[in-house]
């Protein structure tokens, strides 16, 4: 049971604990910005051909997601089976999702009269 | 949007002629005068129910305590009851449409009252409002109130999220109430398909209302996925283990976890359709490289797993009472989990059922019927452990034993039809007809809604304190039952004579019969909804005779049961400790059901707040500035919108304390109440000796 609030005086180890977050928030944001900024960047002045900057993208989303993991979910060094579940789970379920949208909609290109 | 557009348009695309009722009068045509009228008139119910309740509002000085108690709220109970308001309202007028859908289906050969304009508004109004606004909002204030109660939490994980999540749905409801007075609404369905729904096609605002309607209410479900999956993951009360959680609770965890994984790819599909018509993006037109066949793709990558978000809630509730109303343990507990999470994984599994006659190869379509047939085995597991419940158990047939058991029979049929439509052969010959009409009514209704309603009936008492009217309660449910079996049976027949869903009119005379059965059916389905009004007034009047204040009026067995009704605001004085299934029951059985604590402790609760209110205003507006493209609407209001979210941040008095005297005072007089009420026996539970005790007379079967 809680007790009633008393501010507790931040101390020391309370401190440097609340600029670790806070540093590793500002890393995650750093991070996630630069991921996101290069591949527009790397559309908008066309830097490779069209088959690589597809393929650059893809990357750098699967970093960024990698990214927003550590950063913002806290999914990092102190492994929980729990943890492990869901991230087992929301994977398999991004790769049905992507996958079946690629079978089925290459499937549909395939049948399409040429032009 | 150069800035002399904005300021010569200060309103946009907005103008005279985006009044139905002054449009109307502008015209000569008789066909557009009738439609122009009933259009009217639905605007002028609208705006005079919003000026009746500001009246009332004002008359009974109601207002400070509707915003300090209510709308500016971070209670879960409070928010959980504002959804099924919300949901209530909205019912109100889906079925209304339903009703007029049919009456025009009823004289529809060749010709009708309506016109096809008018009767395409109101199959796309009426299915987005039942599915997003009377469906997902119920179900969501089911869970927001019972399931912190069921785990022993004091409220939901985040408690002005909670609130936000609501605003953003109310604010997606109200917008749709506004294509009603203020231009019109899509034409496109429920689903929207471009390229009907493109600007070459459909130029005017009723497509964007849709989106941004359905955008509001997508962000609001996938926070409140977030909401509930966290709740029930960290807020548990100490020694609850998963598998200790009541089904109910299990269903909402599932319901949640998928709203987090579906509600995206609606976000992103309408978002892209947005940009399609306002950027001139050719994502789903074939200009350019676009591709319309991806919009179906993805929008029943949310689709289907959307159908059991709704559903799996409704199968907890049904859990929970076939159980208390049968008085034993749920049969098969662990099956009925593994069956919902099974069901939960495989939905998203199927999505492509909706499109097999797209155009895609025969094996795709082979390999997605497999997997939608399979979904019947888990729901078949379910069926037979409920029946099994019910078995030897003391059955008592009360209004939510009703409405489950006809759940029981006719969800059963829909389910034949279900697997009968996952055939790809058979689902060329009735898709888009009206068998699937049927099919997915017959999914919605008795699956859905009963379980809605039936939910509502059960903790009804809980939430208000006053047990709900039996006999109009059964009126209702009865006129639920036979008229849902009237206007939807017929369409089975109707379909596979090849009558077309959304038909606003057909040649065939063969078909009239069955039409006016099935109008006949949406008059009993009317009733239904009158019954369930006059029930409300009738309890609300009586509810001094019906009180309940101890709490357990049903013989409950999960813990939302322990508390009293309507429960105090931190919900439970000391956080319960669990070592069992059934938590309520085995503390009954001990007789430790109604004890006092030790010691009381001062006790944290949120603070209320004006964000959720504040930001649904604001996200209104904004979407109504997107429908009419009034620049400086958007950008003022999106302004605000993060405006108050940093301000937020900002805040530091978040929490206040209720003292330990005060949840002494109430727990003594609650405490107080029960040991003085005559516990009943099952078989007065709907007389008004029932004070909500219950007595001791379930004997467990061992099975
Ligand atoms: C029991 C009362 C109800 C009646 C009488 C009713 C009636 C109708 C009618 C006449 C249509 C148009 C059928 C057509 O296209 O030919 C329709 C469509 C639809 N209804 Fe209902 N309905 C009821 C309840 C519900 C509920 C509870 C839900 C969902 C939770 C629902 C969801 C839908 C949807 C999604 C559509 C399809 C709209 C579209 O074509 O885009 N309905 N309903
Ligand atoms: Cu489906």
């Amino acid at each position: 049971m809680s007790k009633p609030v008393t501010r507790i005086p931040a101390t020391n180890a309370l401190m440097t604990n609340k600029r670790r977050d806070f540093m590793s928030y500002v890393w995650g944001f750093g991070l996630a910005l630069i991921l996101t900024l290069v591949p527009f960047a790397l559309v908008q002045w066309q830097a490779t051909t069209r088959g690589s900057l597809l393929i650059i993208i893809a990357v750098l989303a699967m970093v960024q997601t990698v990214v927003h993991f550590r950063f913002f979910l806290h999914l990092g060094r102190k492994r929980k089976r729990e943890d492990l579940l869901l991230v087992l789970f929301s994977t398999s379920l991004l790769i049905i999702m992507v996958a079946g949208t690629i079978w089925i909609m290459a499937n549909l290109a395939e049948r399409m009269t040429p032009i | 949007m150069s800035w002399s557009t904005t300021l010569n348009h200060p309103l946009g695309l907005l103008d005279a002629d985006s009044f139905p009722f002054l449009a109307m009068l502008g015209s000569d045509d008789s066909d557009i005068f009738i439609n122009g009228l009933l259009g009217s008139f639905a605007a002028a119910l609208v705006v005079i129910s919003v000026m009746v309740v500001v009246a009332l509002l004002t008359r009974y000085r109601a207002w400070r305590t509707l915003w300090f108690d209510w709308l500016t709220s971070a209670d879960h109970k409070k928010i959980g009851i504002m959804y099924v308001v919300l949901a209530l309202v909205m019912l109100v007028r889906a079925i209304a449409e339903a009703v007029l859908m049919r009456a025009q289906g009823a004289v529809g050969l060749d010709g009708g009252f309506l016109s096809s304009d008018h009767f395409a508004q109101l199959f796309s109004t009426h299915g987005t409002i039942m599915i997003f606004f009377m469906a997902m909002p119920f179900l969501t204030g089911l869970i927001n109130y019972v399931v912190p109660l069921q785990i022993g939490a004091r409220d939901v994980a985040f408690p002005i999220l909670n609130s936000i999540s609501l605003w953003l749905t109310v604010a997606g409801a109200a917008l749709v109430m506004t294509s009603l007075v203020v231009g019109v609404f899509s034409t496109g369905g429920w689903f929207g398909y471009p390229p009907y729904t493109g600007t070459l096609y459909n130029p005017g605002v009723g497509v964007d209302y849709w989106i941004w309607s359905l955008t509001l209410a997508s962000l609001g479900s996938t926070l409140t996925g977030i909401n509930i999956a966290v709740t029930i993951y960290k807020k548990r009360a100490p020694g609850m283990k998963l598998y200790y959680m009541p089904l109910f609770t299990w269903t909402a965890l599932c319901t949640a976890i998928m709203m987090i994984f579906a509600m995206p790819p609606l976000t992103v599909v309408t978002l892209q359709l947005a940009l399609d018509r306002y950027l001139d993006f050719h994502f789903f037109t074939n200009g350019l490289g676009g591709n319309q066949m991806n919009f179906l793709n993805m929008f029943w990558l949310f689709g289907h797993p959307e159908v059991y978000i709704l559903i799996l809630p409704a199968f907890g509730v049904y859990s929970e009472i076939f159980s208390t109303f049968s008085g034993k343990v749920l049969f098969g507990y662990k099956s009925l989990v593994w069956a919902t999470m099974s069901i939960a994984f495989l939905s998203f599994l199927v999505w492509l059922h909706h499109f097999f006659t797209m155009g895609q190869s025969g094996h795709i379509n082979a390999v997605f019927g497999i997997a939608s047939m399979l979904i019947g085995i888990p729901t078949g597991v379910k069926i037979y452990d409920w029946m099994w419940t019910m078995l030897r158990g003391r059955v008592r047939f009360s209004v939510p034993m009703i409405y489950s058991l006809a759940f029981i029979f006719l969800f059963v049929i829909g389910g034949i039809t279900g697997i009968m439509l996952a055939n790809p052969i058979l689902d060329y010959q009735v898709h888009n007809t009206v068998f699937l009409v049927a099919h997915f009514h017959n999914m919605a209704v008795p699956g859905v809604l009963f379980g809605m309603l039936a939910g509502y009936t059960f903790w009804f008492p809980k939430a208000f304190g006053f047990r709900l009217d039996e006999r109009w309660g059964r009126i209702s449910a009865y006129c639920w039952i036979f008229g849902w079996m009237g206007a939807f049976f017929p369409l089975y027949i109707l379909g596979l004579m090849g009558l077309p869903r959304r038909s606003v009119a057909y040649e065939q005379a063969s078909y009239v019969p069955l039409e006016i059965v099935a109008f006949v059916g949406a008059l009993l389905v009317a009733a239904a909804l009158m019954a369930l009004v006059i029930q409300l007034w009738v309890s609300i009047k009586h509810r001094e005779e019906n009180r309940v204040f101890v709490g357990d009026p049903w013989d409950g067995r999960s813990l939302e049961w322990a508390t009293s009704a309507p429960p105090p605001e931190y919900n439970f004085p000391v956080v319960p400790s669990i070592n069992d299934r059934d938590a309520f029951t085995a503390a009954k059985e001990f007789g430790v059901g109604y004890q006092e604590p030790d010691t009381y402790v001062n006790i944290e609760i949120p603070q209320n707040s004006a964000m959720g209110p504040v930001f649904g205003g604001t996200s209104f507006l904004l979407a109504f500035g997107l429908v009419w493209q009034i620049w400086w609407l958007v950008i003022l209001t999106g302004l605000v919108t993060i405006g108050t979210l940093v301000v937020r941040g900002f805040q530091r008095d978040t929490l206040k304390i209720i003292p330990a005297e005060t949840v002494c005072r109430a727990h003594r007089h609650w405490i107080q109440a029960a040991r003085s009420a005559q516990p009943i026996k099952r078989s007065q539970e709907h007389t008004a000796a029932n004070k909500g005790r219950a007595a001791l007379e379930t004997v467990e079967v061992s099975t």
